[in-house]
């Protein structure tokens, strides 16, 4: 790992991020996936939006851009058609992809154009001092909802999964290894990839919610995190409280820039 | 073995402390990750895997 770090990682470090935030652990295992597939570091971009997962980009030492609030996949998208040899990846939260980006996160899943994104959620905006996010659980406390959250959360891998992205996995930071082995898939995967990496925030989250110390939080993903193969022998009864970690979804489509370089192809030979 | 950590960038969360299946590790009066006692290491790196500030590296000998 040491050497790692001294491979992707800008001098940089101590990163801001609270102390036991899962987002330095997410952000190794990202680095982990790109070490593990051997991808040039001048070939791949990371391209992020606004908020604590989104600080990351900063310190890897890639081609990066820090984007707009939300605006990370249009960046990656307008990046990806520009050049569709790079390997984009986008690092985003849970706030910054489904609230304000969320838009663009559908319409990006339903192109099915080659980024990797990983979706850092830690179920709040801890950034901007612990306001709820659309993955905020219901009756959570946060600052904007000191009564207890009324809204349901989304299901982002089903979100996903329905707006044509053709592969969707998650992981924890607690599962790190096994977060590496997603990631990796997902940017092997010719397609849309969406990995749920589910993180902790002892701070904002965690402090709020009474869900204790980061240690006690990341003890938390190890009980309620049920692999998919595990959860075909269960019952819906003992899975209720759970959520499903790895591989949840993978198809095949035509993707996006492969179809708009056959349109190129073919509108230059009408005119020649 | 060998367990370097890098007081600079520990934050004092604890997470390794907590995982460690041999208590190898604790935190000094600074709050600060320290080894207790390297002989009972075995190189699992569960604290190396977990440790969101990049504080901690084992290596095998």
């Amino acid at each position: 790992m040491e050497k790692l770090i001294e491979k992707y990682y800008r001098p940089r470090l101590p990163h801001i991020w609270c102390p036991g935030c899962g987002n330095g652990i997410v952000t190794s295992s990202i680095i982990k996936a790109i070490d593990k597939l051997g991808l040039d570091q001048d070939k791949t971009v990371i391209v992020s939006g606004i908020g604590c997962s989104s600080r990351a980009s900063g310190y890897l030492n890639f081609d990066t851009v820090h984007s707009l609030h939300g605006r990370a996949l249009p960046v990656a998208t307008g990046i990806k058609l520009a050049d569709p040899e790079l390997n984009v990846i986008v690092i985003t939260g849970d706030g910054d992809g489904t609230a304000i980006g969320g838009n663009h996160f559908i319409h990006t899943a339903r192109r099915n154009i080659n980024l990797t994104v990983i979706l850092f959620n830690n179920n709040i905006y801890g950034m901007t001092g612990g306001q709820y996010s659309p993955l905020t659980p219901t009756d959570s406390k946060a600052t904007t909802a000191p009564y207890g959250t009324l809204e349901r959360a989304f299901d982002i891998a089903e979100l996903a999964k329905a707006a044509g992205a053709t592969y969707v996995a998650r992981g924890t930071a607690f599962h790190a290894n096994m977060l590496v082995d997603v990631i990796a898939k997902g940017i092997s995967h010719d397609g849309f990839s969406l990995i749920e990496a589910v993180t902790q925030c002892p701070i904002y989250f965690g402090r709020q919610n009474k869900k204790g110390d980061a240690s006690a939080m990341l003890k938390t993903q190890r009980d309620n995190a049920v692999t998919v193969e595990a959860a075909k022998k269960l019952s819906p009864e003992q899975l209720e409280g759970k959520f499903k970690i790895g591989v949840l979804h993978q198809s095949e489509a035509p993707e996006y820039t492969k179809q708009y370089q056959a349109i190129i192809d073919r509108a230059q030979k009408g005119a020649k | 073995m060998a367990i370097k950590t890098i007081g600079k960038h520990c934050k004092g969360c604890g997470v390794c402390v907590t995982f460690c299946p041999k208590q190898v590790l604790g935190l000094d009066a600074l709050g600060k990750i320290t080894v207790v006692d390297e002989t009972k290491c075995i190189t699992c790196k569960q604290c190396e895997m977990r440790c969101p500030d990049y504080a901690i590296f084992v290596e095998k000998k």
